[in-house]
């Protein structure tokens, strides 16, 4: 009954914003609110991260745009791989933006991030331009990695990728968090992973190397349900991501909300500095099929991904949040939606006529500093040049 | 591991995906994927019997379901394998002959070999998947250390040699760093295990029958741009193939091409080009077995023409070319009217944007054919 008289009055005045938006005159009604999350679940822990979460307009606005960035850009990205624009593989991130766009609003960009081959949205949020992201799936010059890496390859100043082996960048971030502790930084490295990986053998030594040695890492999992094909019920014996790392402490979060992940990332980063390693599993959905070869409907009905578009879909949530504590308005909505559509579209275009990498770039970046006069050995002479 | 799921199949998918509007696409020309060879279809053996149109996955899954059907030991697993497998390969098995004997494994790709070796050491029959070449390497360590020398280490006490593992492999076209891979001479190292390469579906077939059958581990690398685009009539009975036992596949007298998996549609591609060109007669070899492999039948080949021309998409350096160069050159040496010619993928990780640049095309084996003569 509250919520019917809120609603009939949000509605009232969206008229009245209608018409402040026709005169130029945006209105917000709050500069901050508080959010109340869904309850953490917790291992080894004796207190979790806050469930009210207090935050601003600029926050709300910061993170809408972010994830709505990342939602454009991927579409956009499937479209290109359709029409055989992006070639190699393309695993897109739909359905997972909350994660990168909360994780990266609670550290610094000192601090490190690793992770698996979904990597276009934590690309973006690392400060790359949805141009080069969009530039390094057509192989570009413009893109992130000159166009060499492609979809899952992607580099920023502390992001380390961008991996392509199921799992294999788990040790290398307890790696990366090690030289954060030794080089006395006060950072940290986030090293994240699929519930697909949360099974490969290595995950398990980092656990003990980055427990044993108390390293500065944020184990992460991102469990969308499905490694591939295989839903998380059928490939683990386990499915409480969040508890196995045995004695490493971890909070299960609802990774479809930005404040929430936000929130556990504080927590976790104040945590890893003092103890150790942690580990957060994000509980999320990939809308997409694992790559643009899987339809994503062979083990899986549309009606469930419809009903987590509908239900549970992060930027829908927190469209409804933001709006419904007054911080934002439909219009401002409205209006960095079609921002984005141009900045993204401009962005499109430029990726599909920025040059393409000329041809000495196949020998290059193979050694560095190589013995005088060493060759590339192709097997034409012709096209063989040094290494640079 | 990752890029995972169904190289080829997006082909089928695309046309409808496309139909929906997308400014994007409204305004891009739609660029057409092209092989860089043309499938020529085999004839299947008379006595094999009846025969049916199969494209290569399809000879895989009937070679599969035959193995499933006559023994009861054998077990099919690997990831995403019982909803059929992101290249197909498996449809319908797990509905035919159950979950407990078809199923899925975790992402896990050492545990997959591993248990797949433990499977063997009992002496029932596992045949594990792994999903893309790119992604055995998790395993190595197993296949290296402990399914090559099983065997020999325990005195002939245990093996497992009931052990085929499957893999797709090689360049699909558009696979980028961790598609496309071929990956063979790193196993060529290991003796123990057997190593093989099919061209096309009846020779996919009986070879894949064969490593099952046979009592060593096997590792069968299926070249993946071949699933769908190599078509052909394959008996649909139970047949094998002999391992170890390389085919010439077109008589020739001037110039020996040896090759396996894709790399040999290339070269008859060379072959008909040299011929016409040159007047040039090459001999095609399928090697078809990398290990142990048939030191036979290439060096007859290359006593007969004296100039040879080996090609793998694998890099150059320490591909098994360079393995089959030295013993050509050791055994054929009086015979040779030219330095051996090896025409490979470069020494640089497969590339992203330049994989025409980097395989070994029939212009680049043209190339070599000419210095051959030439010499």
């Amino acid at each position: 009954m509250i919520l019917a008289t809120f609603v009939s009055s949000l509605k009232r005045q969206s008229n009245s914003w209608v018409l402040g938006a026709i005169q130029g005159c945006h209105m917000s009604t709050a500069a901050q609110a508080t959010h109340t999350v869904t309850p953490y679940k917790l291992h080894r822990l004796d207190n979790g991260p806050s469930t009210q979460i207090t935050y601003t307009r600029e926050e709300a606005l910061k993170y809408y745009r972010q994830m709505r960035t990342i939602r454009v850009m991927e579409t956009t990205a499937g479209n290109l791989y359709k029409a055989k624009i992006i070639r190699g593989f393309c695993h897109l991130y739909s359905g997972q933006e909350a994660i990168a766009v909360g994780m990266e609003a609670s550290i610094t960009p000192e601090d490190s991030i690793i992770t698996a081959y979904r990597a276009h949205g934590w690309t973006y949020v690392r400060g790359v331009s949805v141009h080069s992201v969009l530039a390094e799936l057509t192989g570009r010059k413009t893109g992130c990695a000159h166009g060499k890496g492609g979809s899952m390859h992607m580099y920023a100043k502390n992001f380390y990728g961008g991996n392509g082996i199921v799992g294999a960048q788990v040790p290398l971030g307890a790696g990366i968090a090690l030289a954060h502790k030794y080089k006395g930084e006060n950072n940290i490295c986030i090293a994240l992973y699929g519930d697909g990986a949360a099974n490969q053998g290595q995950i398990f030594e980092a656990y003990n190397m980055a427990k044993l040695w108390d390293l500065p890492c944020i184990f992460v999992c991102e469990n969308n349900g499905f490694g591939m094909g295989t839903s998380a019920e059928r490939a683990s014996a386990c499915t409480t991501y969040y508890t196995r790392g045995d004695y490493v402490p971890g909070i299960w979060v609802d990774g479809m909300d930005v404040l929430a992940v936000k929130e556990a990332t504080r927590f976790a980063k104040d945590y890893v500095l003092k103890h150790g390693p942690i580990l957060i599993e994000a509980a999320t959905y990939r809308y997409h099929g694992h790559s643009m070869s899987d339809p994503g409907t062979s083990y899986r009905t549309r009606e469930e991904i419809q009903e987590v578009r509908q239900k549970r879909d992060p930027i829908g949530k927190f469209t409804d949040v933001i709006v419904n504590s007054n911080l934002v308005t439909k219009e401002e909505i409205k209006k960095i939606e079609d921002e984005i559509k141009k900045e993204v579209g401009d962005a499109a275009e430029l990726s599909k006529s920025d040059p393409e990498l000329p041809a000495e770039a196949l020998y290059t970046h193979v050694y560095s500093n190589p013995p005088p006069g060493y060759k590339i050995r192709g097997c034409d002479d012709t096209i063989s040049v040094l290494a640079k | 591991m990752a890029g995972r799921l169904g190289c080829l199949r997006f082909l089928s998918n695309t046309s409808s995906l496309l139909s929906k509007k997308s400014p994007v696409l409204n305004q891009t020309p739609v660029s057409t994927r092209c092989m860089h060879f043309n499938y020529v279809p085999d004839t299947p053996a008379r006595e094999h019997g009846e025969t049916t149109r199969m494209n290569l996955f399809q000879s895989i899954t009937s070679a599969l379901d035959i193995a499933l059907a006559k023994d009861s030991s054998a077990v099919l697993f690997g990831e995403d394998v019982a909803f059929g497998g992101v290249f197909r390969c498996s449809v319908g098995l797990k509905e035919k002959y159950g979950s407990d004997r078809v199923f899925n494994s975790p992402l896990s790709e050492q545990g997959i070999v591993a248990f797949g070796i433990g499977v063997a050491l009992t002496g029932a029959t596992a045949i594990a998947e792994i999903q893309f070449a790119d992604y055995i390497f998790p395993g190595f360590d197993q296949i290296r250390n402990e399914a090559a020398m099983y065997r020999y280490r325990s005195g002939n006490e245990f093996d497992c040699g009931k052990l085929t593992i499957r893999t797709p492999c090689s360049a699909v076209g558009h696979g980028s760093l961790y598609h496309s891979q071929s990956v063979e001479a790193f196993f060529a190292h290991c003796p123990g295990l057997k190593i093989v390469m099919p061209r096309g579906p009846i020779q996919a077939k009986g070879l894949l029958l064969s490593c099952i059958q046979d009592n060593n581990p096997c590792i069968f690398f299926e070249p993946k741009i071949l699933y769908r685009s190599a078509i052909e009539e394959v008996p649909i009975g139970d047949y094998t193939l002999p391992l170890s036992k390389a085919e010439v596949i077109l008589e020739g007298n001037d110039v020996t091409l040896i090759g396996w998996g894709t790399q040999v549609h290339v070269l008859r591609e060379v072959a008909a080009l040299a011929q016409q060109k040159f007047n040039v007669s090459c001999e095609v070899v399928d090697l078809c077995t990398i290990l142990p492999w048939d030191r036979e039948t290439v060096a007859q080949s290359v006593k007969k023409t004296g100039r040879v021309l080996i090609s793998h998409e694998a890099p150059i350096t320490m591909g098994f070319g360079a393995e089959l160069a030295a013993t050509i050159q050791q055994e054929c040496f009086l015979h040779l009217e030219a330095p051996v010619e090896r025409v490979c993928g470069h020494d640089t990780p497969f590339p992203h944007v330049f994989e025409a640049f980097y395989l070994p095309d029939k212009w680049r084996c043209i190339e070599a054919v000419k210095r051959l003569i030439s010499y």
